[in-house]
């Protein structure tokens, strides 16, 4: 298997081909294929065990195609680590769509260490995608300290689409001055005995600024999942909400620990958090539709995660 | 002849007696109400015909097509094509209008989907990629829940309070839908409290304290809407907010 095997697996080629669409596409500790587009810069070094990027966006510069990036593995047995300084200048704006691919591995590490910086009035949204081997064993770290400057919006999704999910610890701090705007999503299902740890924490420090932490958890046979979701706001008409459902089948384990901190009295933070098996009225109406029970928590979880 | 029979139905929930020896004639390919005020066990009997959880250590028994089916489970009374349409139907989050309806229909193709839609009177075009979440009001919800039960294509439906949450310009619809069951030579049976739902129905089985008190034609059962309940006994009892776990 080599890496044009990887960018079919995750649909990647066409957009790979494609002039105007921006791509960096890293397989290992090497830069297989670069595109970029006016305003955008990329730049790489290549370490022992990984990759240096620095992506940085001109200011006044909003690019309308998503940037693609590929992270993978195609060995069995690897560490990867990535290191990401983002840099979004004002009123600028990207969106990108990153596929991480280890469809082979066996024991194969992912270190992602990301520092990203959101300028006035930008935007960045960062769809992670992981495609991973059924063997489990696989560790993925993904870590990212992001500081959003005023009116700047961030959005990341962290998405497992294919393979088992292994041990996966995802550590995201983001930090909003005035009027910004933050979304995490995470929605992973863990089977065996994958292990999910999910940190998510969202500082409100600039007046009216908003946020979402929301996770989807879906944890079966003897899987493990814990969330923690931690949002504070210390500034006036700061809103904040925090959203974690899991769903748990047989010796599936999950917690949740929602932390919301308002010190100041004009923040607002609310939160829900939802822990337990496949919702009875939801299985029963698929039931009384002709479904058998597995069928309809497949479908509900399918939901769910979508 | 009937499709489905109820034979000295009894439940008791938390030690109360829920449905009190009922018995019930469901005569194939006729439109049947079973009325009665609020708390008389009429979501209960449709719960305990369905087979769900929490509705299944009954008395009596309950056959169809002559065969009892009080051992089988809520899937397997749905593949002999019963089906129960909720009197608030479940909400389903990040599933979409078009799977929740294809997981139903007999016939897993878009046009099904869309067909079913236009026949409940919503736009396939607006719907179909919409989530069936807290998203749609209660009026969508229960015309969604009709139009994947179209879709399905039962042989026995029951449709708890159909008209709950529908507007007046709605009702008409969700009346075709019926007659489109009917005219697929289903068996439906209209759970209501509503006079003009009745009167959408051949006859009517009047159910108070879970016992059956009355049953008829429509023209038997209507001084019941006007005089509330008058053959009850237990026409005081007011309603006490339903308890049921749905
Ligand atoms: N799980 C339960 N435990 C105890 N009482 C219940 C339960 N479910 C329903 N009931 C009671 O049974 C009666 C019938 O309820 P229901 O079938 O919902 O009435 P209807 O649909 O006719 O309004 C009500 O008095 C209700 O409070
Ligand atoms: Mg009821």
């Amino acid at each position: 298997m080599d890496i044009e095997d990887l960018l079919k697996l995750a649909e990647e080629d066409k957009a790979l081909a494609d002039k105007d669409t921006a791509h960096l596409t890293i397989n290992l500790n090497k830069v297989v294929s670069k595109n970029l587009v006016p305003g955008l810069h990329i730049d790489t070094r290549e370490l022992k065990d990984g990759v240096e990027v620095k992506v940085r966006l001109d200011d006044g510069v909003v690019i309308e195609k998503k940037v693609h990036m590929c992270f993978g593995v195609t060995r069995e047995k690897a560490l990867q680590r990535i290191r990401m300084d983002v840099d979004i200048g004002k009123n600028a704006g990207i969106s990108v769509l990153s596929h991480c691919i280890f469809p082979k591995a066996t024991k194969v590490k992912h270190i992602m260490d990301a520092k990203i910086k959101v300028g006035e009035n930008s935007f960045y949204s960062y769809e992670e995608k992981h495609i991973h081997s059924m063997e489990g064993g696989i560790e993925v770290y993904p870590k990212a300290v992001v500081e959003l400057n005023k009116k700047a919006r961030f959005k990341t999704i962290f998405e497992l689409i294919k393979g088992r999910v292994g041990k996966l610890d995802i550590n995201y701090s983001i930090t909003g001055l005035e009027e910004s705007v933050m979304e995490m999503m995470s929605k992973v299902s863990g089977r065996k005995d994958d292990v999910i740890r999910i940190k998510e924490g969202g500082n409100l420090i600039g007046e009216k600024a908003r946020g979402v932490l929301t996770s989807r958890v879906a944890v079966r046979d003897n899987a493990k999942a814990e969330v923690y979701n931690i949002m504070r706001a210390t500034a006036p008409y700061a809103r904040g909400h925090v959203d974690c459902k899991e769903i748990i089948q047989d010796n599936g384990v999950a917690t949740a620990i929602p932390v919301v901190e308002v010190k100041h009295p004009k923040a607002h933070v609310t939160h829900e958090a939802a822990i337990g098996s496949v919702d009875s009225k939801q299985l029963q109406t698929l039931m009384s539709r002709g479904l058998d029970e597995e069928e309809a928590v497949e479908l509900i979880i399918s939901g769910l995660l979508s | 002849m009937s499709i489905l029979e109820v034979k000295n139905l009894s439940l008791s929930l938390n030690g109360k007696r829920i449905l009190d020896d009922l018995s019930i004639d469901f005569w194939e390919g006729h439109v049947h109400a079973v009325v009665g005020p609020n708390g008389a066990g009429k979501s209960t009997l449709a719960y305990t015909i369905m087979g769900l959880e929490g509705y299944r250590s009954i008395e009596g028994d309950i056959f169809f097509d002559g065969v009892s089916i009080k051992n089988l489970g809520v899937a397997e009374r749905a593949k002999h094509g019963i089906t129960l349409g909720w009197q608030e139907p479940a909400r389903f989050e990040g599933l979409t209008v078009k799977q929740f309806i294809m997981a139903s229909a007999k016939e897993k193709k878009v046009e099904t989907v869309r067909d079913v839609l236009s026949k409940v009177g919503l736009k396939p075009e607006d719907y179909i990629g919409r989530a069936v979440d807290k998203t749609l009001s209660g009026g969508e919800r229960k015309k969604i829940e009709l139009a994947s039960i179209l879709a399905m294509q039962p042989r026995f439906v029951m449709l708890d309070e159909p008209d709950s949450g529908i507007d007046v310009a709605s009702l008409e619809k969700i009346f075709e839908g019926i007659k489109m069951l009917k005219s697929y030579d289903a068996t439906v049976v209209l759970i209501t409290h509503s006079l003009a739902v009745m009167k959408q129905a051949e006859h009517a089985f009047l159910l108070c304290g879970g016992k059956l008190v009355e049953k008829g034609d429509i023209g038997k059962i209507e001084p019941y809407f006007e005089e509330e309940c008058l053959p009850c006994e237990h026409k005081n009892v007011p309603d006490k907010g339903g308890v049921d776990g749905y």
